[in-house]
């Protein structure tokens, strides 16, 4: 290890901090996070709102679109546990169903950003030059228009389904994305190893795919998982607006608006479904908090 | 006044001992290191990256992370006050008043939003009672001192080069006459020319000011140059301890031995340097006795209890058991006397 | 300096021009007929392509975006709306103070409470504070501000009466829409001002004043804060250009005659011109608030404004290099 310089000695050259963001295998990531007491929380209210959307059929204890006018705006009761809403409907039952589409939605919309991005980021990354500043002035126009308003007027033009709402809520996320995996392509181009592939002449390709690619997952995983609390919450205020998912299905944000008219006299229409849509997205955000400080190696000490 | 203070004690440090203690692990990164320097003397502290030679320094200036870092024993007695049962406002008008840091990398220790100026006149404000002006204008001084136009007081760290910054990092450690200055490696980050003068600088600034120094290196060569005593650092312990002739004429332990060994000597004729075999211990994990003791080669049964430090006749210290016998008279000597 | 700004401000010109085109694109490809909603379920052919011509909605594609951009950029006239019949740039004019006020609220209210909030946790790191911060700034970002705003209406307007539920006509209407629209805003700045607290206080330089005797407060505020303020600063800025035209829900729930909520209903009744001179509208002003943001970079960071001026004089300005520290080895 000794290394000569003149007539004197140096013991050991600090080594360089070559520690990037994936700074260790999948087990210790894996256990990282599970020693994180929040997370596994988090991880558990998902993990329960996954199932109670799976088993909807079996768990809701009425049918979620039955109408009954008699039994309208009805308080929470034994029967009722969260009530009924102005159309007779049980309240339970809807937001049991809606977990289908809220988490769908956020886990679907926050991918596809994610994987646009990915793709669009991974481009500028490997050409750089003009298509690279064509990509980075097109996030700039995209960033540019009020996030909500882009939603709003996407979701408008390509309809109410459920893949245009996933189109409309994730074409947001698609620039953070790009500049994400950029700043972090940016970066790792500087370090050594990159320099080293270089020099046993890798193509640029290659160590795009297979190095610099994979030593980006981190923060793009992390972008993911806080992506899908934004996005529930997201899609949630789109239906709220009376755009995106749409009535009779039973969404979570539609039941929030469904309840304002009356507001004064049964409140308990918006209050459930908006706790549920709270729980969830702190959930996720919980979750994704785990996942940085389970990935970055920097926020351990 | 100097001539009195020559001899007397400024800085006794008795058995640090200090942990960095995570959920998952325990770091000993400092293991009972004593030593002592006198006012205006220059020890080096010799050691491998990760050998706990900047825990010593930062534990007695009292500005390591608490948590993780815990001191788990001993005490570090500055001036006779010891700096671990003073008040944090009292340590804090030692800091960088009559105990000073030069650290190891001059790119990153300037606050790169602050005008260097002002970083100088900071610490002169805080010590001397001094108001913005009076302190900029010794600031000013500093900066002369260490060789920059006063022109540059204005401008930002990102303006100057790797040495310039050291020389203002300098500048700052400097500036309220401290008694003591703790140089961390200050010139390990730099250019091996610009290292030279940073260095020069600092020994002059030092026998100048006849500041007491600890020097932090992992060059023998610095040591040989700016140091009246040495320690050899390995593991968080100091394993060997002396004047700076008695080591270099002398070495003791295999370790310090192994270090000369692998140093080119211009006068014989070497083909081949020997590097030490082995890596130095985990220290999550430390061995019990000798902490050398997996690499060296004169180990025996006796080396995996506890090796205290032995002391030879002219003062050499040195943990190791090839030497037992040659402490025992000194060691008789000093038991009888007592 | 002067050259930078004047030079980004050239640069926003293709960024709107585009954003024109993109929305002008977008809203003529949008299902619905506005001439159809203008003259409502009974009309003639006849009446049916008078009304059409009227509205230039006759013309090919690329002529009506050509007379678009002309009106837009060149004679700065955001034409008449489709069904109110009433001049667009006057319209938008009169309903944008109110979205400034919420937006301009939501910012201070950010800067007043998630900063000391973020420097608290930062500072107590893992102590019960940062728990408590941490948990306050997780509700924050988690729960929907227009659920929020409607069960403070439920409290405070129909239970307790003290605000009014919704309008704009006195200043205390201001204050519901200005809480919920800022919750968001407020968690994630409280987690931003922490992790970047974090970050700094670990630094050399931070190291470097604890060792030069500086006191913890004046290490925490004149050394730590100005360097943790950039991430700081932008975050601000982009949420602040971002409520522009994000309170569309808040002011939906609490009918505030914004200028989202007019370009959301412009949006239904497909009536285009609100719909291309308002976005046009809020991009323009986002791009100087980012501008702004960009500007205020230079006097917190003395790299930033050497970047931006570009003297030449030193070397390019460049991020610290990752410096290993013996520390991190040590521990």
């Amino acid at each position: 290890m000794a290394k000569t310089d003149g007539s004197t000695v140096v013991l050991r050259e600090p080594l360089p901090d070559n520690r990037t963001w994936r700074d260790g295998t999948l087990g210790t990531v894996i256990c990282q996070f599970t020693r994180n007491k929040t997370a596994l929380v988090g991880l558990i209210i998902i993990l329960a709102l996954v199932l109670m959307a799976i088993f909807a059929p079996l768990l809701a204890p009425y049918d979620y679109a039955v109408i009954d006018p008699i039994n309208a705006n009805q308080s929470p009761s034994a029967e009722h546990w969260f009530g009924t809403d102005a159309y007779g409907r049980d309240i339970l039952s809807r937001i049991i169903y809606g977990a289908r589409y809220s988490l769908s939605l956020g886990v679907l919309a926050s991918l596809f950003g994610t994987c646009v991005g990915v793709i669009f980021g991974a481009i500028a990354g490997y050409c750089g030059g003009q298509v690279e500043n064509l990509i980075l002035r097109i996030c700039d126009i995209i960033q540019s228009i009020p996030n909500t308003l882009l939603c709003i007027v996407v979701s408008v033009t390509l309809g109410n389904g459920f893949l245009p709402t996933i189109i409309a809520l994730s074409l947001y996320s698609i620039p953070e994305v790009v500049r994400i995996l950029r700043a972090n392509l940016l970066s790792l181009r500087e370090q050594e190893f990159v320099e080293a592939c270089r020099a046993i002449n890798c193509s640029n390709l290659r160590i795009l795919v297979s190095h610099l690619l994979p030593n980006s997952l981190s923060p793009l995983i992390v972008s993911f998982s806080l992506g899908i609390g934004m996005k529930i919450m997201s899609s949630a205020g789109l239906s709220f607006l009376g755009l995106g998912i749409q009535e009779p299905i039973a969404e979570w944000g539609a039941m929030i608006a469904g309840g304002r008219a009356q507001l004064r006299y049964a409140p308990h229409v918006l209050i459930f479904p908006g706790i549920f849509v709270a729980l969830t997205v702190m959930a996720f955000n919980i979750v994704g908090d785990g996942m940085r400080d389970a990935l970055d190696p920097k926020l351990r000490r | 006044m100097e001539t009195k203070k020559e001899n007397k004690l400024l800085l006794s440090v008795r058995d640090l001992t200090v942990n960095y203690e995570t959920k998952d692990e325990t770091v000993h990164a400092v293991n009972g290191v004593s030593f002592d320097l006198n006012y205006g003397e220059s020890i080096g502290l010799v050691g491998e990256t990760g050998a706990g030679k900047t825990t010593i320094a930062r534990s007695i200036l009292r500005i390591l992370p608490t948590p993780p870092a815990k001191l788990v024993r001993g005490e570090v007695t500055f001036d006779g006050h010891n700096l671990y049962q003073i008040s944090e406002e009292e340590m804090r008008q030692i800091r960088g008043g009559r105990i000073s840091m030069v650290f190891q990398d001059p790119m990153t220790a300037l606050n790169p939003v602050k005008r260097v100026g002002w970083q100088i006149a900071e610490g002169i404000r805080y010590h001397e009672g001094l108001d913005q002006k009076q302190a900029d204008e010794k600031a000013v001084e500093m900066l002369k001192l260490v060789g920059i136009s006063p022109d540059r007081f204005r401008e930002y760290p990102h303006q100057f080069s790797g040495g310039m910054k050291q020389r203002v990092v300098l500048a700052i450690a400097l500036a309220c006459n401290p008694d003591l200055l703790i140089a961390d490696e200050p010139t390990s980050a730099l250019d091996v020319t610009i290292q030279a003068q940073v260095l020069e600088m600092i020994e002059d600034l030092q026998r100048h000011r006849n500041t007491a120094m600890i020097m932090i290196t992992h060059d023998f060569g610095v040591v040989a140059k700016s140091c009246n005593k040495v320690a050899v650092v390995y593991a968080g312990e100091i394993i060997e301890y002396g004047a700076i002739e008695q080591v270099f004429e002398r070495p003791m332990h295999p370790y310090t031995v192994g270090l000369f060994g692998a140093i080119p000597n211009l006068t014989t004729d070497v083909d081949r340097l020997t590097p030490i075999p082995g890596a130095p211990p985990d220290p999550t994990d430390l061995p019990g006795g000798c902490k050398f003791l997996p690499r060296c080669p004169h180990a025996t049964e006796q080396c995996k209890r506890p090796v205290p430090a032995y002391t030879m006749a002219d003062g050499h210290q040195c943990r190791c058991n090839l030497y037992a016998d040659e402490a025992k008279p000194v060691a008789a000597a000093q038991a009888a006397e007592t | 300096m002067t050259r930078y700004v004047v030079k980004r401000l050239l640069m926003m010109i293709p960024v709107l021009l585009c954003v024109a085109i993109v929305i002008f694109t977008i809203m003529y490809f949008a299902p619905g007929d506005p001439v159809a909603l203008v003259l409502g379920d009974h009309y003639t052919e006849e009446q049916y392509i008078q009304t059409a011509a009227e509205l230039g909605l006759d013309k090919p594609f690329f002529v009506q975006l050509g007379i678009f951009l002309r009106d837009t950029f060149l004679r700065l006239d955001f034409g008449t709306s489709y069904v109110l019949k009433t001049d667009v740039a006057t319209e938008l004019m009169a309903r944008l103070p109110r979205t400034v006020i919420i937006a301009t609220v939501c910012c201070l209210l950010q800067i007043v409470i998630a900063i000391p909030l973020g420097i608290a946790a930062a500072t107590h790191q893992n102590g019960a504070v940062d728990k408590l911060c941490v948990g306050l700034a997780m509700f924050g970002i988690s729960v929907p501000g227009f659920w929020i705003g409607m069960l403070m209406i439920l409290l405070f307007s129909l239970k307790l009466g003290w605000l009014p539920s919704s309008g704009v006509q006195h200043w205390y209407s201001y204050i519901m829409p200005c809480v919920a629209n800022s919750l968001m805003g407020v968690g994630g700045m409280t987690r931003m001002t922490r992790s970047q607290m974090l970050e700094v206080i670990r630094s050399d330089y931070v190291v470097t004043a604890r060792a030069k005797g500086v006191p913890e407060r004046s290490i925490l505020y004149s050394h730590a804060l100005p360097n943790a303020l950039i991430p700081i600063v932008t975050y601000i800025g982009t949420h602040f250009g971002r409520s522009l035209g994000g309170t569309v829900v808040i002011e939906t729930v609490f009918g505030i005659p914004g200028i989202g909520y007019y370009i959301m209903s412009a949006v239904n009744n497909r009536d285009y011109p609100i719909v291309r001179g308002g976005v046009t509208l809020l991009a323009l002003l986002f791009c100087l608030v980012v501008l702004a943001v960009d500007i205020l970079y230079a006097y917190i960071d003395p790299r930033i404004k050497a970047q931006y001026e570009n003297s030449g004089r030193k070397k390019k300005p460049r991020t610290p290099p990752k410096a290993k520290k013996e520390a991190a080895a040590n521990g």
